[in-house]
């Protein structure tokens, strides 16, 4: 078939999902001529699978990209359609927002914004070749022979290459939700020596709305007053649906036991692996054969359709058993399904191919992220496409990348696992990823990113005053808040009342604050002339003066890691020949090439014994130079 | 780093003679400002002549010195060494002059770990160095401490292992919210940490035990003169191996002897005589005394049966109380003026035991005595785990610290992810004890077992 040029752009992005919208986004916002393809435009910003943003840790995530200039906390504000602050009877290191989102709406605000951006084009077709010129991406080919040329490529293919749906003994070809599949191009990555793998994932069933019987279930609101994810938001107000909890019984596992033999899992069919954290339901009840009850979330996927996604009941067993089993639970005996659960397989590269940055080992310009780094979520997906984005530019532009190290985000923690650990499973992150969890807290994500946003040019100057306010804000209150004394005759009515012990001589209300019962809200009553202050800033404020002590606790163990991070290891180092390291160490090593001491000590297959003797190594080595 | 240190590169007790070793680019300048000879100093060339303090002109010894231009030295630097000759206070006031002329006293294991960063020595050989400077300990003594080191790393590991459970609760009720699981109580919280807790305090319990089993107890012999202090010394030189020999001094000196007690390494101080005196040598003497008895481990008095007590007996006893010492009556064959209930009455601890030691009795309950001073009365101690590392003892005490500030703030109701942070710092202490926590102090860490000097 004859090839034709169509266009040519600085950067291409293949994938329209939530890594390729940041990435897309992020590539134009700096300055970029950049196009995004996709299959198939109905899947911008699709979420296949749980209709919400957010969550523990993800939350963080969300907040972390729109503090650099992302896209997701802005689009997820507009969506939702019910809001959550989870873990608040915990510390603030672990407060994480989720939203319930209107699937449609995300979907159609995001491709509007996409629409609206100068510098980006937005096209549907399907890839099937790239153009590799001297070991660099610098172009794609699409099915009808058109070609578009450009100076780097970012991969954001999602679940879609050579995606493979299971429903019980169905297998067949397919992308999500039913869309077409990208085959050809995962051919073609392997030919060009990628190292490809298989992972996994599955969805439930969706059912409609009117066939539930909500008696039999416990209702589950939003928040009476909302937290926005967006840093440029400060109080939103909507309505809000409901969401309902109910759980399977020792019929429903019955059911399943019964019909392992059909399950595509148990079956052998499929070979890739999947989510230890997300779990079917057919491996819940294998693995936790004790478990008398399992539950799930009935949660709407929009306000302009009945559908509901039941959440926690992912399923690759046939039709006939899926209606079978979901009808054992209470409130689902009438259901009436509409779309079945099933597991999909999918192509991805094992992400120690990666450099930090996100570019690709073997073929040079060649960003990578997403699920196709075998990441899960849209979070973790929308974060990479974001780094990929800013990353391709600073490359194009002949600048250092853009790293974030695992003590500034739990995006550098989510990049360092990925490229440095690797990972044999669908990667999801957690807070308990971070070390460094009461420093990345999503009140504070803007203090701790939007500064370098700024820097790479991501970050517009809106945001960029919002923040500077903030920061200026919360220095001067704070401040205030030392200088302002309060009597024990002021204060300790008040704090009678809240039931905290009294003072016996005057103290700064900042030191009040540090009380567990006294809040900046609840002390307003002897804190006559305090300026009016944003949620964003008072909640950063009042965590930084009320966790101060155990913020120095961290900064210092910060200041312990850095000390690793900041030897360097220069990527001509030839690791097989420094004596007292391991084979395994040597080579893995060698392939990864860490940048620094820290880095090295992170991989799997390099023991602290070989750090120690990589340790002298450099300071023998800087003690000859001298 | 300091440029450039010194330090007495030969063992303590050693003998007289002592080396002070200077490396670094200063070497040859330090050692010019403190050494005065006939003729220029030579690199490698032996020079005879005096350390002289040049601020006072006080000479205080007569030497040998060296100067060794690097980098073919043993550190790969600049190397002096001044071989003093005279007592370990002239070593020591050597060393002092020579701290004081710019250079740093160098870290246990410096000079070797130099050596080996110059290149001069691969890691092998630097372990070998390890060896040689542990040899001076008897063969049965090393086993037992390297058997007791990996019962060490066992236990630690056993620890970390109950604290990374705490920390595994902590962390599914932190990362799934939503989740069906059990909700961690801060009651069950409470009581791990408090388990946790325990272990590590058990294990610094042996601390003492350990590091007297590792580096010696210095036990004083007090007594009037004649009383018998000579005996009791050579009873135990006789009954052990002596591993060093006797420091020369003035007659009226203290003079100190190390022994082996029940694998127990023990310096044994043979004192002047604590009272009042004109005389000048007794005076030093005297100084001395005080200074044995102040810094020693045990101190043992020895009273005579056959002599009623004299101030000088009462004296000492009144000084006794706030050591830890033991109460001998010697001479019990020769008379009964003092009984061991008379001299019980008066001991602090009322604790005598009565020795006839020009025959060699009661020897070996003075042995229990310090078999179970050591080991603080629990002989089953003896083969249980012990912590004898300095660095070790400073990572479980900080560690301990942390499980109990956990442990107070969680009785405070403070939010898990808060309370994880104590817990998880615990975590990492233990695991630098078992090397699993990677640190850039391992290299200080490494060689800080390099004994001082060499």
């Amino acid at each position: 078939m004859e090839k034709f040029l169509m266009g040519e752009y600085d950067i291409i992005v293949i994938g329209a999902g939530h890594a390729g919208c940041e990435a897309g986004l992020a590539a134009a916002r700096m300055g970029k001529k950049t196009l995004m393809l996709s299959i198939n435009l109905e899947a911008v910003a699709m979420m296949p699978c749980n209709p919400s943003i957010g969550g523990t840790g993800k939350g963080h995530l969300v907040r972390e990209i729109d503090a650099l200039g992302g896209q997701m906390g802005i689009n997820i504000d507009k969506t939702f359609i019910q809001s959550r602050m989870l873990n608040t009877a915990k510390g603030p290191a672990v407060h994480s927002l989720r939203a319930q989102a209107d699937k449609t709406r995300y979907h159609l605000e995001m491709k509007k914004t996409i629409e609206m951006e100068p510098l980006l084009d937005m096209k549907q077709g399907e890839v099937v070749d790239l153009i590799v010129e001297d070991g660099k991406a610098c172009g794609v080919v699409l099915r009808t022979g058109a070609v578009y040329r450009s100076r780097a490529v970012i991969l954001a293919t999602g679940t879609f290459l050579a995606g493979k749906i299971f429903i019980g003994e169905s297998v067949y070809d397919s992308g999500p939700n039913g869309l077409a599949p990208s085959v050809e191009l995962a051919e073609r990555l392997r030919e060009y020596g990628l190292p490809m793998r298989r992972f996994k994932t599955g969805t439930p069933a969706r059912v409609l709305a009117d066939s539930l019987d909500y008696d039999k279930m416990i209702p589950q609101d939003g928040d009476s007053e909302i937290v926005p994810f967006s840093f440029m938001n400060d109080e939103l107000e909507k309505d809000q649906v409901r969401c309902w909890l109910t759980y399977t019984n020792e019929k429903t596992h019955d059911v399943i036991r019964a019909n392992f033999h059909r399950s595509a899992l148990f079956g052998g069919k499929i070979e890739g692996v999947g989510p230890r954290y997300c779990p079917s339901i057919e491996d819940k009840v294998n693995r936790f054969a004790d478990r008398k009850r399992h539950q799930l979330f009935i949660e709407p996927e929009g306000l302009d359709t009945d559908e509901m996604y039941i959440q926690g009941m992912s399923s690759s067993l046939p039709e006939d058993v899926q209606q079978a089993f979901y009808e054992t639970i209470d409130g689902l005996e009438n259901l009436k399904i509409v779309r079945p659960a099933y597991a999909i397989e999918y192509d991805c590269i094992d992400p120690l191919d990666l450099k930090i940055s996100l570019e690709n080992r073997t073929i040079e310009n060649l960003f990578c992220s997403g699920q196709f780094n075998g990441s899960s979520g849209y979070e973790e997906a929308a974060a990479q496409g974001l780094m990929a984005g800013i990353n391709a530019v600073l490359k194009l532009d002949g600048k250092e990348p853009f790293v974030l190290d695992r003590s500034q985000a739990y995006i550098g923690v989510l990049l360092d696992d990925l490229v440095t650990k690797g990972t044999n499973e669908p990667y999801r992150i957690m807070t308990s990823r971070a070390e460094y969890r009461l420093m990345l807290r999503q009140d504070n994500a803007d203090l701790r990113l939007t500064e370098l946003g700024h820097e790479v040019g991501l970050v517009k100057e809106d945001r960029y005053g919002r923040f500077l306010e903030k920061k200026a804000a919360v220095e001067k209150e704070t401040q205030r808040l030392q200088r302002t004394i309060v009597s024990p005759e002021k204060a300790n009515p008040l704090l009678e009342e809240l039931g905290t012990a009294s003072i016996k001589s005057a103290q700064s209300l900042h030191e009040l604050l540090r009380r567990p019962e006294v809040t900046y809200d609840n002390i307003a009553p002897i804190d006559s002339d305090r300026p009016e202050l944003s949620r964003h800033q008072k909640t950063s404020m009042e965590v930084e003066i009320k966790y101060g002590g155990y913020i120095q606790k961290q900064l210092a163990q910060i200041e312990k890691f850095k000390r690793l991070e900041g030897k360097k290891l220069s990527s001509d180092i030839d690791y097989s020949k420094i004596d007292g390291l391991r084979i395994e160490a040597r080579q893995k090593l060698n392939d990864l090439k860490p940048l620094s001491v820290g880095q090295a000590s992170r991989i799997s297959g390099v023991s602290p014994a070989d750090i120690n003797v990589l340790l002298i190594h450099l300071e023998k080595n800087a003690r000859r130079r001298k | 780093m300091c440029e450039t240190i010194a330090a007495i590169s030969t063992a303590y007790g050693e003998g007289g003679i002592g080396i002070v070793r200077i490396s670094g680019p200063e070497a040859l300048g330090i050692l010019r400002r403190v050494f005065v000879c006939k003729g220029s100093i030579t690199s490698r060339r032996m020079a005879f002549g005096r350390i002289i303090d040049p601020e006072t002109g006080d000479v205080i010894d007569e030497v040998l010195a060296v100067y060794m231009k690097g980098p073919t030295t043993y550190t790969g630097e600049d190397v002096a060494e001044i071989n003093c000759h005279g007592s370990v206070v002239a070593l020591r006031k050597t060393l002092a002059l020579v701290l004081r002329q710019g250079a740093c006293m160098a870290q246990p294991g410096e000079f070797t770990k130099r050596a080996f960063l110059n290149g001069r020595m691969d890691l092998s050989q630097a372990e070998a160095v390890i060896d040689v400077i542990k040899a001076k300990a008897d063969a049965g003594y090393e086993a037992a401490l390297s058997q007791m080191e990996g019962d060490l790393s066992r236990r630690v590991r056993e620890i970390r292992a109950e604290v990374l459970d705490i920390l595994v609760d902590i962390t599914v009720n932190i990362d799934y919210p939503d989740e069906d699981i059990e909700k961690l109580t801060y009651e069950k919280l409470l009581a791990d940490l408090e388990d946790a807790g325990d272990e590590i305090d058990s294990l610094l319990a042996t601390a003492g035990a350990g590091r007297m089993v590792k580096e010696g107890i210095r036990v004083a012999i007090v007594g009037r003169p004649n009383v018998g202090k000579s005996s009791l010394m050579n009873c135990l030189l006789r009954q052990s191996r002596a591993i060093v020999t006797e420091i020369p001094g003035t007659t009226r000196d203290t003079i100190e002897e190390a022994v082996s007690i029940r694998n127990i390494p023990v310096y044994l101080i043979d004192t002047a005589g604590i009272r009042e005196t004109e005389d000048l040598v007794e005076m030093i003497g005297i100084e001395r005394t005080k200074e044995a008895f102040n810094s020693a481990d045990l101190v043992v008095f020895i009273a005579d049966a056959s002599q009623p007590l004299t101030d000088e007996d009462r004296d000492i006893l009144e000084r006794l109380k706030d050591r830890r010492h033991l109460v001998l009556l010697n001479k019990t064959d020769l008379g009964n003026a003092v009984t061991p209930t008379i001299l019980g009455d008066r001991s602090p601890n009322g604790d005598v035991i009565e020795t006839c030691l020009v025959k060699g009795e009661g020897i070996d309950k003075i042995e229990d005595k310090i078999e179970e001073l050591v080991y603080g009365g629990q002989l089953a101690q003896k083969d249980s785990v012990m912590v004898s590392n300095v660095r070790h003892e400073e990572l479980l005490r900080k560690a301990g610290q942390s499980i109990s500030d956990a442990a107070v703030i969680t009785e405070t109701g403070e939010a898990l992810d808060i309370i994880e942070i104590d817990i998880r710092e615990a975590y990492d202490y233990l695991g630098e004890i078992i090397g699993e926590t990677v640190s850039d102090e391992v290299l200080d860490e490494v060689f800080s077992r390099f004994c001082l000097g060499k």
